[in-house]
């Protein structure tokens, strides 16, 4: 009852086994390639550090790269392996190695296949962290004498002119914080005695913008000051004015872009684990064959494929028997005698209690 | 006394026939490559082409598209003979295109000499372009109602942001024209009114410029009105001022920014001679070697290869008589005129030239 049987000949081994070599090559090309998508999205993230709060977003791109390197090196040992399959003679050097093999790259296809859902997961610590990344840069903007924040000014202007945004969410978070560094404020002027006292915290408030926010595509010269007073300027309704500043918030122009970027990136990925897929399933198959053809003693004669040797459920429960007797290894397995095969009763032995409870010292013994 | 002969045994006229070969595929994809830079140059140039006046600087990438494009030709062409220089029956079908190639390929160096000459001697006529261009470009910046002009703007406000410039030679071109359109103009302040009676053309000038001046490593926020007033700003001096705005002109930053383009094709372009005169003298030694070994009674022996059958001056000479003959085709032979060398050739030309009846 093998899972998808298939029979070989011998060309059809020797075929098998070329054109794995081929794919496995292909493999770490895109091994490489996954490597520099994860590099590209790292550099990508560090390049707008200063707008990020602390946020656990390296992971992904970490992961990446790591898988990169990986199934480079594990496709590199597979072409290597598939090289040698067509001679039966270097099979046999590989023969013991080929099973652990395949089953570690099973498990790595999963690293893979979690790789790339964690490229479209990671989209909601991305913008906790802008949010509060850009919040904070934009109460630092007027710290440009404060060492470790002076070039917060420059960054937030660039941003906002690369991506056509203003603000958080809209122009009008400008409005809630003081933008404008105390030492440029005349603090004799009665105007700005006015404003600093009209708030709880002192802050100089204004419903001015920087000239970053200004939209390129406006046919009227920027109005930076006063936007929400209509009487300020000649012909103005701040209301209907659509194209006099960048309308949309610096977060989520931010998010897109980096959306745009992880769900490309997320797609590559994903292809890339169907395609180290397929060169696995053709590698238990060439495996199964030549243990077949092993088996057989003819080397020449055909031989049969499979992807497992019973059926999934069969060999579920041998995995777990396995597994539970690595486990019971070290204790006395008091039960048979160590013998499976013997069914002594149990009532001819000293009754220690269940078995799997490890023995413990009876103070009467000492 | 052929010029610079080099004798060629059969292994080395066949070695040079496959170096030779090697060369011309590398100078195939050298000329693709000056296509392509040409390509890239021209489309840099196009992109601005707004703030340009005219369009002779467009002369640099235009040659160099076309000598690349020639180049691959040629140099496809020059593989071809090489395959077939070591067959005898083959051969000698190249005898006269050879001589075509040849002049077809000292043209495209003249012409590739030529480019580099230009990028320089035309530098100031693009600093010109770009003086009438940007200054048109600024006057017209107010004008986004009108069509045709709608789009200077933007264009003036994505070059200054992009090129880290204000205004032609420096910022204080914006004070000398009037870019708020009318339509944003209160007439019935006060304000608005004394400016425009200041000066002559009843213009809104006012100091002040647009947002795109603003340099974002300034650490103040921008200010861009009242820049000639000390007073109207708090802790200002109009004269120390640096950062506040671009301190560049557009012009000077768009000449740096094309004369470092072309430069930078220098190299390529050089090389792309050296390339082509090396298959271009290699071609000639070989056409020479083969012609000279099919005459021999041994194919397979030795023979020379030269540059020149005779010495640069009779060369000439003789060219010099071929093309007079050729002009003096359908006239009565006259007598000699131009010195005892044609005396010795006039029977040949005799010979030569079919007999003309005496019009």
């Amino acid at each position: 009852m093998a899972v998808l049987r298939l029979k070989f000949t011998k060309n059809e081994r020797d075929k098998l086994a070329q054109v794995l070599w081929i794919l496995n090559w292909i493999s770490v090309l895109t091994g490489i390639l996954l490597f520099s998508l994860g590099l590209f999205l790292k550099v990508e993230i560090n390049k707008r550090g200063e707008l990020m709060a602390e946020r656990d977003i390296q992971y992904v791109p970490n992961m990446l790269i790591a898988v990169g390197l990986i199934a480079c090196a594990i496709n590199f040992l597979g072409g290597k392996i598939c090289y040698d399959c067509v001679d039966t003679n270097k099979f046999l050097r590989w023969k013991l190695i080929m099973l652990p093999y395949i089953i570690c790259t099973f498990f790595f296809t999963f690293c893979v296949l979690v790789g790339a859902l964690m490229c479209y997961s990671m989209r909601g610590e991305l913008e906790e962290s802008l949010n509060l990344g850009l919040t904070e840069a934009i109460r630092f903007y007027k710290d440009t004498d404060t060492p470790g924040r002076c070039f917060l000014k420059r960054t937030v202007d660039m941003l906002q002119m690369e991506f056509h945004c203003c603000g958080n969410n809209g122009y009008k978070d400008w409005f809630q914080i003081q933008w404008i560094s105390n030492r440029y404020l005349d603090m004799s002027q009665k105007e700005v005695v006015d404003r600093l006292r009209s708030n709880v915290e002192g802050k100089y408030l204004m419903s001015g913008v920087p000239f970053s926010c200004c939209n390129l595509n406006s046919p009227r010269p920027c109005i930076q000051q006063h936007v929400t007073n209509n009487s300020a300027h000649f012909n103005y309704e701040h209301q209907t004015e659509a194209l006099n500043l960048w309308m949309r918030g610096c977060r989520e122009a931010l998010l897109e872009y980096y959306t745009h970027i992880m769900q490309s990136i997320g797609l590559t990925v994903l292809l890339t684990w169907l395609f180290e897929l397929s060169v696995l399933t053709g590698v238990r198959y060439l495996q199964t064959s030549l243990e077949n053809v092993l088996r057989q003693g003819d080397l020449n004669s055909e031989s049969d494929g499979w992807l497992l040797e019973n059926s999934f459920m069969e060999t579920a429960r041998t995995n777990l028997n396995i597994i539970k007797c690595l486990g019971k290894g070290n204790q006395i397995d008091t039960a048979n005698n160590g013998d499976p095969n013997i069914n002594v009763p149990s009532t001819s032995k000293a009754h220690y209690g269940p078995d799997n409870v490890p023995l413990k010292e009876i103070p009467e013994a000492s | 006394m052929a010029l610079l002969k080099i004798k060629f045994t059969q292994q080395r006229r066949v070695h040079l026939a496959q170096g030779l070969w090697l060369l011309s595929w590398m100078a195939v994809m050298w000329g693709g490559v000056i296509f392509c830079l040409g390509v890239y140059l021209k489309t840099e140039l196009l992109r601005r082409a707004e703030v340009m006046d005219n369009t002779e600087i467009h002369v640099v990438p235009n040659i160099l598209m076309m000598v690349g494009l020639a180049s691959i030709g040629t140099n496809w062409v020059a593989s071809r003979v090489c395959q077939d220089s070591l067959d005898p029956t083959r051969f000698p079908r190249w005898k006269v295109p050879l001589l075509a190639w040849f002049a077809v390929a000292t043209v495209l160096c003249c012409l590739l000499i030529a480019v580099v000459a230009l990028s320089y001697a035309l530098q100031g006529s693009l600093e010109e372009s770009l003086k009438v261009g940007l200054r048109n470009g600024i006057r017209f910046y107010k004008d986004t109602d009108v069509p045709g002009r709608c789009f200077q703007k933007e264009t003036i406000d994505r070059l200054q942001m992009e090129f880290r410039c204000c205004g032609n030679n420096n910022f204080k071109d914006w004070f000398e024209v009037q870019w708020v359109s009318n339509r944003y103009l209160d007439f019935t302040s006060k304000d608005v009114k004394d400016r425009i009676r200041s000066n002559v053309d009843n213009r809104y000038l006012l100091d002040g410029v647009p947002f795109s001046c603003c340099n974002p490593t300034s650490p103040r926020p921008c200010l861009r009105y009242h820049l000639t007033d000390n007073n109207a700003h708090f802790n200002y001096d109009y004269q120390s001022e640096e950062l506040n705005l671009y301190s560049r002109g557009c012009r000077q930053a768009l000449t740096d920014y094309y004369m470092e383009l072309m430069n930078s094709t220098g190299p390529g372009v050089l090389s792309v001679i050296l390339i082509q005169l090396s298959v271009l003298l290699s071609l000639r030694y070989l056409q020479t070697a083969v012609e000279t070994a099919m005459v021999l009674e041994d194919p397979e022996g030795d023979s020379e290869g030269y540059l020149l059958e005779k010495g640069v001056k009779e060369t000439i000479e003789d060219l010099k008589i071929n093309a007079l003959t050729m002009l003096k085709f359908g006239q009565v032979d006259p007598n000699a005129a131009e010195g005892s060398s044609e005396v010795a050739d006039a029977e040949k030309d005799e010979k030569d030239a079919p007999p003309s009846p005496a019009s």
